[in-house]
């Protein structure tokens, strides 16, 4: 490497998982550089969620190195983890949403325990996310009372309130109709534009890939097949990613 | 990397045919050979070693949170609320009645002995000794224990135990340390509430038969309690109500398979919990006799 090449922000290398006797990832590295939008495509259940999963220390990958901002996750402490975490945030599936809080609680929640905010601020900057993902009248509603789409909004919104370097988004848009899945994949490409994020898209939308990916990745039976642009990929040979896309078309 | 399988996983050898003969045109019923009951019994209790393990682990984890900040207090207070005084009608119906019936099916027993005169004190023993520990334990565990294990169950099966740990809060600190602690607290604070209930209920039952003075019923019952009774009786509820914290906790933390997961959970922690609790009390009680005598 010479010296003048930038630093990854985050860096895979070869990373493998096992569940039992389910080896899900067989070695699996990737570089992603600040500011870019990467995004990671292929079939339910192929481990996109595991690599994501084992990038912010939630699982433990069984070998391998992953670096997040220059530190190494693996065998990390837990108060240095918790304290790099506070630099990422993470969009879940299903949301994730604190359901014994309101709208209100849940955003507010990562600001009152972090950022040492006063209460004022905490209620400005609450407000202030809603209307970026147009949910102000949904302050004072509780999870359960939320759409899908909705859901999806306000975990997004929870997830940028700390303002992080760094979201990972697993599967943005699961489950939502396609007008709606839209209008999630626009709302994070605006978002990220704004405010200069760095990120991680898993999903198997092909849509929401195009939309917001400046680099692709086909992972398969473990590992990437291939890596490029949405047109790179597009015009590949790669049988599984033709297939892929084909499929999708 | 856990290859550890579930006894439910454990596949049987196929069926041995034996001598024995079946009458033409029926199928023999299946069963397993002797070695795969072996196999079945031996990965049983090695799945049962594994959770006590883990409890074990889950529970020594407590004593390493709970004096380190930061500190959750308004999770405690909240729980203090969630978990204890909202089992304070449940404990009111009971301890009334409690003392009601045994008063009533003590006395015409300590009467046919001529020990009537003994039934406040008998009753205050029963109550502070070991009914009242042990039921409201029970109580609570039936009520707490399975709503812990399915609040924090169906936390863990929506990921939003995944989203407070990589909020950089430790889910342990904030959802277990909390209703353990909050449980250990509150529990001697309902048993020596429904001790008082109970008792007074053994007043009502007095007074409906013999119209005994109230004064009297209750000279009789302070006399009659020592420091001994008192101490270890409610004492031991602080282990009681961990335990109750604990096992639901560890229950909804453990969740997998969804919803049928939580349901098993919330189930699951009750009946670990009792148990636990009775087990427990017989290991107090014959700790209290070694260390304070029989007499106590």
């Amino acid at each position: 490497m010479s010296e003048t090449e930038i630093q990854p922000l985050i860096e895979v290398q070869n990373v493998y998982k096992s569940f039992g006797d389910l080896d899900v990832l067989k070695g699996v590295s990737m570089q992603v550089h600040s500011g870019s939008s990467d995004v990671i495509l292929g079939r339910s259940g192929i481990g996109k969620s595991v690599l994501l999963k084992s990038i912010v220390g939630l699982l433990i990958p069984d070998s391998g190195n992953i670096e997040v901002m220059g530190h190494q996750v693996i065998g990390m402490k837990a108060s240095a983890l918790n304290k790099l975490r506070k630099s990422i945030g993470y969009v879940f599936q299903y949301a994730a949403l604190y359901d014994s809080l309101t709208v209100r609680e849940n955003l507010a929640f990562p600001l009152q325990r972090h950022s040492g905010v006063d209460e004022e601020e905490v209620n400005a900057r609450v407000i202030e996310q809603l209307r970026l993902v147009g949910l102000e009248s949904a302050i004072d509603k509780m999870p359960s009372e939320l759409s899908g789409g909705m859901k999806k909004r306000i975990g997004l919104a929870r997830a940028i309130i700390t303002k992080p370097s760094i979201v990972f988004y697993d599967e943005p848009t699961a489950g939502l109709d396609p007008i709606t899945a839209r209008e999630i994949s626009e709302l994070i490409l605006n978002l990220e534009e704004q405010f200069g994020i760095t990120s991680i898209t898993v999903t198997h939308d092909l849509e929401c890939a195009r939309t917001i990916a400046n680099r692709i990745y086909i992972l398969d039976a473990g590992v990437f097949l291939i890596s490029g642009t949405f047109n790179e990929l597009k015009e590949s040979m790669e049988p599984t990613t033709r297939k892929f896309f084909k499929v999708v078309a | 990397m856990n290859s550890s399988k579930s006894p439910s996983d454990v596949p049987l050898k196929e069926e041995v045919i034996t001598e024995k003969r079946t009458p033409a045109g029926e199928t023999p019923p299946s069963r397993p050979p002797q070695d795969s009951y072996g196999q079945l019994a031996m990965s049983r209790i090695r799945s049962s070693m594994e959770q006590v393990y883990g409890i074990t682990m889950f529970g020594l984890k407590f004593f390493r949170y709970v004096f380190v900040p930061p500190y959750e207090w308004s999770q405690v207070r909240k729980h203090f609320d969630e978990l204890g005084a909202k089992s304070i009608p449940l404990l009111t119906i009971v301890g009334v009645i409690m003392g009601l019936i045994l008063a009533l099916q003590s006395r015409p027993t300590l009467d046919r002995f001529g020990a009537g005169g003994f039934l406040p004190a008998m009753i205050a023993l029963t109550i502070v000794r070991e009914l009242g520990p042990v039921i409201t334990a029970l109580i609570v565990a039936g009520r707490v224990s399975s709503g812990i294990g399915a609040e924090v169950g169906s936390m863990k099966v929506t990921e939003q135990i995944d989203a407070l740990e990589v909020s950089g809060i430790d889910p342990y600190n904030y959802l277990v340390v909390t209703r353990v602690l909050a449980c250990a607290i509150i529990l001697p604070l309902l048993t020596a509430y429904l001790d008082f209930l109970a008792i007074f209920g053994g007043y009502i039952a007095e007074w409906i038969s013999s119209s005994s003075s109230m004064q009297l019923y209750f000279t009789e019952v302070v006399q009659s309690l020592t420091f001994y009774d008192v101490i270890p009786g409610v004492g031991k509820t602080v282990a009681f109500g961990y335990i109750i914290g604990l096992i639901g906790a560890y229950q909804g933390y453990n969740t997998s398979r969804g919803t049928e997961g939580v349901g098993m959970a919330a189930t699951s922690a009750v009946v670990l919990a009792s148990l636990n609790i009775i087990f427990l009390d017989m290991v107090i009680i014959q700790l209290t006799i070694l260390i304070l005598g029989p007499g106590t």
